[in-house]
C-alpha cells in the first residue's frame, strides 16, 4: 500500500436546527483506511455530522470531499455511490421482511424486473463466510438476536460495496462478548482496506479499538488525537471541557423503616417470556439503592412493573407496609410513588402543552393542580411557577410549551414536580441521561437532599459513576434478574463489569 | 388576538380554496360562478332561510363534537353514521309509542337515544380494549351491521301498522313528545318570522351539548387526561391515566353524544324514524370538526357553514345551475381544510419554538446578569 | 460454514411450497365435501350450483379488485379508507366513457378515474403528511358530491340518464365457456351424483359464460403477487410500509413508492368500479358501489393483506351475496356449514391446547346450530351484514394471526429518523 490518502474531509460544515446550531464550522479528515472515533457528549453534534456526511440530512455551509474529490449528497442514495455506508444505532431494519430482503433493499440484484433470489442468496452467503458473520438469508428479521441484527446492518453497508462505514454508537446495545466480536470483526475489516468512522461515547473503547480520535463538543471539533498520546482522563476533559463531576454521597442516611419491599417479582411480555423474574430487595427510608446493568436488561419493565404500568405475574410489592400488588397506577401515585421516566419525551412529558400542564402531570387529581373534578388551572399556574423558582428551571413561565425547553430544563421540571408532591418512594430512571452537566449537578443535588429528608430512591441508570455516587445498596441487574448485591464504596468497576456482563453469573 | 388570526387562517384559505374549484367547476359547465354564488348568497338571507340553516347545522354540530370527543384521544369515532341511525331508529320507535307527562317523555327519548349510541359504539371500544382491534375499521364494519339491523327492526318489528308501507316508519310521536318551535326568537330579534319551516326547538340541545363538550375537556380533571392520552399515552400512563378505560369513556361519551344526531330529525320534521331518514349527517360531521379543527365555536361556525351551504343551494336549481356543486364544495373544503392546518401548523409550530427559545436566551440572560 | 449451506438447502423452498399448495388443495376439497353434505341433509339445492357460483364470482370480483388496491396502498404504508370514494369514480367514469365509447374504453377511464382521486389521497397523505383515515373521508366525501355533479351535468338532457344515473353502455363485453372444461363439468353437474355433482357444479360456474374483464380480475391476483414479493420494485414499494425509515436510508425513494401504491390503490379500485358497470350493471346508478369499497377492505384484512387473501375473502363475501340473491333459503342451509366449520376448529384448536380460542369457538359453533335447528330461514338483511360480521369476529378472534405492515398508517416524513 502506498501513502495512505485522506478518505474523507469535512471542511467548515454548519448544520442549524429552529433553536440549536448542531454543527458549527466543523472540520474532519479521515485517513484511508483507518479507524477513527469521534467522540463527544449526548448533544455534541456527532449524529448530526454523520448524518450529514451520508447524505440523509444537507450542510447549511461547508464542503464534503471524499478522496479529494468535492461532493454535494442530495440523498443517502448519493452517499452509497461514493462507497459510504452507515450502520445506524437504532437499528434501520424491517422486522417482517427476511435478512435477504434487508440486505439487499434498494440495490437488488435482478433478472429483468425480477429480483434475482438465487444470486442474492449466494452473495449474502459468500459475504457472511468471508467476514465471519454467518447468517440464513431465509430468515425473518424479528427472530434474530440483536448482536445477528447488527451482522445484518453492518452485511447490508458492505454488500453494497462500501469502503468507507459509518458506526453510530455501534456499542451501546452489545453486551461485551458481542462488543469483543464486533471489534474483531472490525478490525477484519480494516486489514480489508475499509476505512471506519466508529461514533462513540464510551472512552475505553474507543481508547481499544480507534487508530485516531476526533473530540466534539457543542457542536465543533475540538482536538484530533492519537489514542497513544491521551489517556481516558484527558479524553474526557476535552469532551466536557473539565474534570467530570463526581457525584458523591455524605454520611449514611438510612433508617431502619422499609419504604418499599419487593418479594419474588416477576413479569412476562407478550410472548409469554419473563423479562423480569425473581426480583427481590427492600428500600428503607433515606435509602438510595441502584441498579446497574446494560440496557435492555429488564430495567424498563422493573420500572413499569413497580409503577403498576405493567402487571406483576409473580411476587409482591408493598408500600411502607401496604400491598400495591395489584393497585392501578393511579394508586400507587396517589400513594406516594414519583417518577423520573427514562425516556422524557415519550413518559414524561405533553410536549406541545404549557408547562402548567405538564407541571400536574401524575397529580391531576390532587390540590392546588385540581378542585373535585374541575382542573383549577389558576392553581396550577401558581404551582408551577413555584416549581420554575425553587428547582431553577429557566423558562420564561407556566405558559410556553414543554417542547421549547431545553432537555435539561425539562428534566428540571419534571423532577420539581415530582419533588414537590413530597414522594415517599422516587423511582429514578436514567435522571440525568442526555442533559447539560449543570442540569446534571443540579439533579443529583435535589436526589441527595430528598435522601437526606427520608425519601426511599431506586436509581436505575447506565451512568456508573452516578450509581457508585449516589447509591447507598447496589444491585446488578442481568437478563431479567437481580444478580448481584454490592456495597458502592467497595466495589470496583471492574467487578462490576463483570456482573454485568454475566460473567461468573451460574444460571 | 394573533393566534386566532393564525387559527383561523387554514379555514378561511380552505374556503377560498372550495370557492375557486366550484367556481371552475360552474365554469367548466357554462354558467357564471358569480350570479350562482350571489343567488345563494340572497336567497339565505331571509328569515327562512336562516331557520333552515340552522335546523341542518344542528344535527351536524352534534355529529362533530362526537367526533371530536375521540380526536382528543387520538380517537377515530367513524361509526358515528351507524350509532345515529340506530339510536334514531330506537329513540322515534319508543318516542312514539308511549305517552308521558312532556318533559319525562322528552327526557325518555333523550335516554334511549344516549344510550343506543353508547352501546353502539361501547362494542368498538370494547373490541379496541379486550382483542386491540382498531376503532376505524370496527366501527366501519358496526356501520354496515347498524344498517342491516335497523332495515331488519323497522320491517319486522318497528314500523308503524298504519303508516305507509312505501315509507316505513315509527309512529309518530304523540303531542306530549313533540318539542315547541323557536319561531318567536325572530320575533323577539326584530324579524319577520320564518314562513314554511320552523326553527326547530331541538337547536337548544346543540348548544347544551357544545357547552357541555367545552367543559368536559378544557375545565374537567376527565377532560385534561383526555387530552393528555391523545397528546402523549405513554406519559399519560405513568400519569396513572389507565388507557383502557380511557378509551372506553371516550368510545360511549361520543356515541352518547352520537345518539343525540338523529333527534334533530325526530323531533323536527319527521317526528319518527322513516326509511329515508337523513343519512351521511356522520360523516360529514367529521368533516365539521375537521373544519373547526374539535373547538367548539370553531365547530359551530363549520356547522352553519355547511348548513348555509345546503340550504342557499336551493336556489341554483332554479337558476338552471346545478346545486351539487355544493357537494363539490364540501369535499374540496374538507381535504383543503386538513392540508392548510399542516401547513399553518408547521408555520405556527417553528414560530413558537423560535419565540420560546428566544424568550428561554432571554430569561438565561436575565439570570445571569 | 458447509453446515449451514446443508441447513439453508434443506429448508428451501420446493418442499415448503408443496407442502403449502397441499394444504390449500386439501381444504378446498374439504370445503366442497362441506357443501355437498350439508346440502344433502337440508332442504337446499342452490350451495353448489353452476350458477350460484358463477353469481359467487361476478359478485366477488369487484370487491376483490378494491381489496387489492387496498393491499397496494396499505403495503406502501397508507391506510386507504378512500376506496369507496375512487371505486365510485371508476363506476362514473367508466360509465360515462362505456355510453360514449364502448365497453373497454369505460374500463379504461373507470381505471384512470380511480387513479385520479388515488393521486389526490396521495398528495394529501405523503406530500402533506395529513392523517390518512381523515383523507379518506375527504376523498369518500368529494369522490360521492362530484360524481353527483357530473351526472347533474352530463346525463340529466340524456333520454335514460337523470341526476342519479347514466343511459346504458353502448355494449357488453365479450364473454366465453372455457372448451371441454365448461362443457364436461356442466355434463356432470346434471348427473347428480354425490359430492362429483357439487364440485362439478363449481367449476362449471367458475368456467361458463366468463367474461374476459373477470379473466383480467382474477389475473391480478397471482400477477400483484408477483409483483409484490417477486420483484425489486414490489420489495421496496413493503418496505415503505415495513419501516420507511430504514428504506430511506438505503435510497429508496420512499415518497416516490407510497405515491406508486396509493395511485395503483385508486386504479384498481376504480376498476372494481367498472366491472360493476360494464360487467354486472350496464348502467352506472349512484350508489351502485353500496359500500364494496369497505367491504374490499374488510376482505384485504380478512386475507391478511396478502393477494390471495384477499381473493379469498373476498370469495366468501361474494359467494354469501350470491346465495341471498339467488335463493335466501340457502344461505339458512349455510347455518349448519358455519356450525360444522366452528366444532372442528374448536376440537382442533383443543388438540393443540389452545383452550381459550377452543371454548370460543364451540360456543359459537353450538350457538350457529340452534339456530339453523329453530329457524327456516335467515332474514336477508342478516345476510347483507355477514361479511361485515364475519371480519369483525375475525379481527376479534384471530388479531395476533393477522400482520399488517409494521409502518402502516404512521406518518412520514423525509429525513424524520431518530
Amino acid at each position: 500500500m502506498t501513502e495512505p490518502r485522506d478518505a474523507v474531509e469535512l471542511e467548515g460544515i454548519t448544520k442549524t436546527f429552529p433553536g440549536v446550531v448542531a454543527n458549527d464550522d466543523v472540520d474532519l479528515t479521515v485517513r484511508e483506511g483507518e479507524i477513527h472515533a469521534i467522540v463527544g457528549e449526548n448533544g455534541a453534534g456527532k449524529s448530526t455530522l454523520m448524518k450529514i456526511l451520508y447524505g440523509m440530512q444537507s450542510p447549511d455551509d461547508g464542503v464534503i470531499r471524499i478522496r479529494g474529490d468535492v461532493v454535494h449528497f442530495r440523498s443517502p442514495k448519493d452517499a452509497i455511490a461514493r462507497g459510504i455506508g452507515m450502520v445506524h444505532q437504532h437499528f434501520m431494519l424491517a422486522d417482517n421482511l427476511t435478512v435477504l430482503e434487508n440486505l439487499v433493499l434498494g440495490s437488488e440484484p435482478r433478472r429483468g424486473p425480477a429480483l434475482d433470489f438465487e444470486s442474492a442468496r449466494t452473495r449474502i452467503v459468500e459475504l457472511g463466510s468471508l467476514y465471519g458473520m454467518p447468517l440464513d438469508p431465509d430468515e425473518l428479521v424479528e427472530t434474530l438476536t440483536v448482536g445477528e441484527r447488527q451482522r445484518v446492518e453492518i452485511l447490508k453497508v458492505l454488500y453494497r460495496g462500501a469502503d468507507i462505514l459509518i458506526l453510530d454508537e455501534p456499542t451501546a446495545v452489545l453486551v461485551p462478548q458481542e462488543v469483543d466480536e464486533l471489534f474483531k470483526n472490525l478490525r477484519r475489516l480494516k486489514d480489508e482496506g475499509v476505512t471506519i468512522l466508529f461514533i462513540s461515547h464510551k472512552l475505553e473503547e474507543v481508547l481499544a479499538i480507534a487508530d485516531s480520535i476526533t473530540v466534539m463538543r457543542q457542536g465543533r471539533t475540538v482536538a484530533t488525537v492519537s489514542p497513544a498520546d491521551v489517556d481516558v482522563h484527558q479524553l474526557a476533559e476535552l469532551m466536557v471541557g473539565s474534570e467530570l463531576p463526581t457525584p458523591e454521597t455524605t454520611e449514611s442516611t438510612v433508617t431502619d423503616v422499609v419504604e418499599l419491599s419487593v418479594v419474588g417479582l416477576g413479569s412476562r411480555n407478550e410472548d409469554g417470556r419473563w423479562d423480569i423474574e425473581d426480583i427481590t430487595f427492600d428500600i428503607h427510608r433515606g435509602e438510595v439503592v441502584g441498579v446497574a446493568g446494560v440496557e435492555g436488561n429488564g430495567q424498563s419493565a422493573l420500572v413499569d412493573t413497580l409503577l403498576g404500568v405493567r402487571r406483576a405475574d409473580a411476587g409482591s410489592i408493598s408500600l411502607a407496609g401496604s400491598d400495591i400488588t395489584e393497585a392501578s397506577t393511579r394508586d400507587r401515585r396517589g400513594a406516594g410513588v414519583g417518577i423520573i421516566p427514562a425516556d422524557r419525551h415519550r413518559q414524561g412529558l405533553l410536549l406541545p402543552a404549557p408547562l402548567w400542564e405538564n407541571a400536574m402531570l401524575g397529580h391531576q387529581w390532587l390540590v392546588p393542580y385540581a378542585k373535585g373534578p374541575w382542573v383549577d388551572k389558576k392553581g396550577a399556574r401558581d404551582r408551577t411557577a413555584e416549581i420554575i423558582d425553587r428547582f431553577g428551571v429557566i423558562a420564561p413561565g407556566p405558559d410556553v410549551p414543554a417542547v421549547a425547553l431545553s432537555g435539561g430544563n425539562q428534566q428540571k421540571l419534571i423532577v420539581g414536580r415530582e419533588m414537590i408532591a413530597e414522594p415517599s418512594l422516587l423511582v429514578a430512571a436514567h435522571p440525568t441521561r442526555g442533559i447539560d452537566v449543570g442540569a446534571q449537578a443540579d439533579v443529583w443535588d435535589e436526589i441527595r437532599n430528598a435522601r437526606r429528608a427520608g425519601l426511599a430512591v431506586l436509581l436505575i441508570s447506565a451512568d456508573l459513576e452516578e450509581l457508585l455516587g449516589l447509591s447507598d445498596t447496589l444491585y446488578v441487574i442481568f437478563r431479567g434478574r437481580f444478580v448481584a448485591q454490592l456495597d458502592p464504596r467497595t466495589v470496583t468497576p471492574d467487578e462490576l463489569g463483570a456482573y454485568m456482563t454475566g460473567v461468573g453469573v451460574s444460571r | 388576538m394573533r393566534r386566532i388570526l393564525l387559527a383561523s387562517l387554514a379555514p378561511i384559505s380552505a374556503i377560498v380554496f372550495s370557492l375557486i374549484v366550484a367556481s371552475i367547476a360552474l365554469m367548466l359547465v357554462g354558467r357564471s360562478p358569480i350570479t350562482a354564488f350571489g343567488a345563494m348568497w340572497d336567497f339565505a338571507r331571509t328569515s327562512t332561510s336562516v331557520a333552515s340553516m340552522i335546523n341542518r347545522a344542528v344535527p351536524l354540530y352534534i355529529s362533530a363534537v362526537a367526533v371530536a370527543v375521540g380526536f382528543q384521544m387520538g380517537l377515530f369515532n367513524i361509526g358515528v353514521e351507524g350509532q345515529y341511525l340506530l339510536a334514531a331508529l330506537f329513540a322515534g320507535w319508543v318516542g312514539g309509542n308511549i305517552v308521558l307527562w312532556a318533559p319525562l317523555h322528552i327526557a325518555v327519548i333523550l335516554a334511549v337515544a344516549i344510550i343506543v349510541g353508547m352501546t353502539w359504539s361501547g362494542i368498538a371500544g370494547a373490541l379496541k380494549v379486550t382483542r386491540g382491534v382498531h376503532e376505524v375499521i370496527s366501527t366501519i364494519m358496526l356501520n354496515f351491521i347498524g344498517f342491516s339491523v335497523i332495515a331488519f327492526l323497522l320491517l319486522n318489528y318497528f314500523k308503524d301498522p298504519n303508516g305507509s308501507s312505501l315509507n316505513l316508519a315509527t309512529p309518530p310521536l304523540p303531542p306530549s313528545g313533540q318539542l315547541p318551535n323557536l319561531n318567536w326568537l325572530f320575533g323577539a330579534l326584530g324579524f319577520s318570522e320564518p314562513r314554511g319551516i320552523d326553527l326547530h326547538g331541538f337547536a337548544v340541545f346543540a348548544i347544551v351539548v357544545g357547552v357541555f363538550y367545552y367543559l368536559l375537556v378544557w375545565r374537567t380533571r376527565f377532560g385534561y387526561e383526555l387530552r393528555a392520552s391523545g397528546i402523549n399515552p405513554g406519559a399519560a400512563r405513568m400519569a396513572g391515566v389507565d388507557p383502557n378505560r380511557m378509551i372506553m369513556n371516550t368510545m360511549l361519551i361520543s356515541g352518547g353524544v352520537a345518539g343525540l344526531v338523529g333527534l334533530a330529525a325526530v323531533f323536527g320534521n319527521l317526528q319518527s324514524y322513516t326509511q329515508d331518514f337523513p343519512r351521511n349527517l356522520g360523516f360529514n360531521g367529521i368533516a365539521v370538526a375537521l373544519l373547526g379543527r374539535n373547538h367548539p365555536v370553531g365547530m359551530a361556525l363549520g356547522a352553519l357553514l355547511f348548513g348555509f351551504m345546503d340550504r342557499s343551494a336551493l336556489i341554483l336549481d332554479l337558476k338552471d345551475t346545478p346545486k351539487e356543486v355544493v357537494t363539490i364544495m364540501q369535499g374540496v373544503v374538507v381535504l383543503a381544510v386538513v392540508i392548510a392546518y399542516e401547513v399553518v401548523n408547521r408555520f405556527i409550530e417553528r414560530l413558537e419554538i423560535r419565540s420560546a427559545a428566544e424568550a428561554t436566551r432571554e430569561a438565561v440572560e436575565g439570570a445571569a446578569a | 460454514m458447509t453446515d449451514m449451506r446443508t441447513e439453508i438447502e434443506t429448508s428451501s423452498a420446493p418442499a415448503w411450497a408443496a407442502n403449502r399448495w397441499m394444504r390449500l388443495a386439501a381444504l378446498i376439497i374439504g370445503g366442497v365435501l362441506l357443501l355437498a353434505v350439508v346440502q344433502s341433509v337440508s332442504d337446499t339445492s342452490e350451495l353448489t350450483t353452476s350458477g350460484t357460483w358463477a353469481a359467487a364470482l361476478r359478485l366477488s370480483v369487484p370487491i376483490m379488485l378494491a381489496g387489492l388496491g387496498g393491499m397496494f396502498s396499505e403495503r406502501s404504508g397508507i391506510v386507504n379508507i378512500g376506496l369507496e370514494g375512487m371505486m365510485i369514480a371508476g363506476t362514473w367514469f367508466g360509465a360515462w366513457a362505456g355510453w360514449s365509447y364502448g365497453p373497454w374504453q369505460g374500463v379504461l377511464l373507470g381505471v384512470a378515474g380511480g387513479a385520479v382521486f388515488g393521486l389526490i389521497h396521495a398528495i394529501a397523505t405523503v406530500t402533506f403528511a395529513v392523517d390518512h383515515i381523515v383523507s379518506g373521508v375527504a376523498i369518500n366525501i368529494l369522490a360521492a358530491g362530484s360524481m353527483r355533479f357530473l351526472s347533474v351535468v352530463t346525463y340529466t338532457p340524456e333520454s335514460g340518464g337523470g341526476a342519479t344515473q347514466s343511459p346504458g353502455i353502448k355494449s357488453q363485453i365479450a364473454t366465453f365457456d372455457v372448451p371441454v372444461i365448461s362443457d364436461f363439468f356442466n355434463w356432470l353437474e346434471a348427473k347428480r351424483i354425490f359430492f362429483v355433482s357439487d364440485a362439478s357444479g363449481i367449476i362449471a360456474g367458475l368456467t361458463s359464460n366468463l367474461s374476459w374483464l373477470t379473466v383480467i380480475g382474477l389475473a391480478i391476483v397471482p400477477l400483484s403477487w408477483w409483483v409484490l414479493w417477486r420483484t425489486a420494485w414490489g420489495l421496496r414499494l413493503r418496505s415503505c410500509g415495513e419501516n420507511p425509515y430504514a428504506a430511506e436510508s438505503l435510497g429508496v425513494p420512499v415518497l416516490r413508492m407510497k405515491y406508486y401504491g396509493v395511485v395503483i390503490s385508486g386504479a384498481l379500485a376504480g376498476l372494481g368500479g367498472a366491472y360493476l358497470v360494464v360487467v354486472q350493471a350496464g348502467i352506472y346508478r349512484e350508489g351502485m358501489t353500496a359500500g364494496r369499497g369497505f367491504l374490499g377492505l374488510a376482505a384485504m384484512i380478512f386475507g391478511n393483506w396478502n393477494p390471495v387473501g384477499t381473493m379469498v375473502g373476498s370469495t366468501l363475501f361474494g359467494y354469501a351475496d350470491a346465495l341471498r340473491l339467488r335463493q335466501n333459503e340457502a344461505v339458512h342451509a349455510l347455518l349448519l356449514a358455519v356450525a360444522i366449520v366452528l366444532v372442528l376448529l374448536a376440537v382442533w384448536s383443543a388438540i393443540r391446547r389452545r383452550y381459550t380460542p377452543a371454548i370460543f369457538e364451540g360456543i359459537f359453533g353450538v350457538l350457529f346450530f340452534t339456530w339453523y335447528i329453530t329457524t327456516d330461514s335467515v332474514p336477508s338483511q342478516v345476510v347483507a351484514a355477514t361479511p361485515y360480521l364475519v371480519t369483525l369476529l375475525v379481527l376479534a378472534i384471530a388479531t395476533q394471526r393477522l400482520r399488517m405492515p409494521a409502518a402502516d398508517g404512521l406518518r412520514y416524513r423525509k429525513g424524520e429518523a431518530v
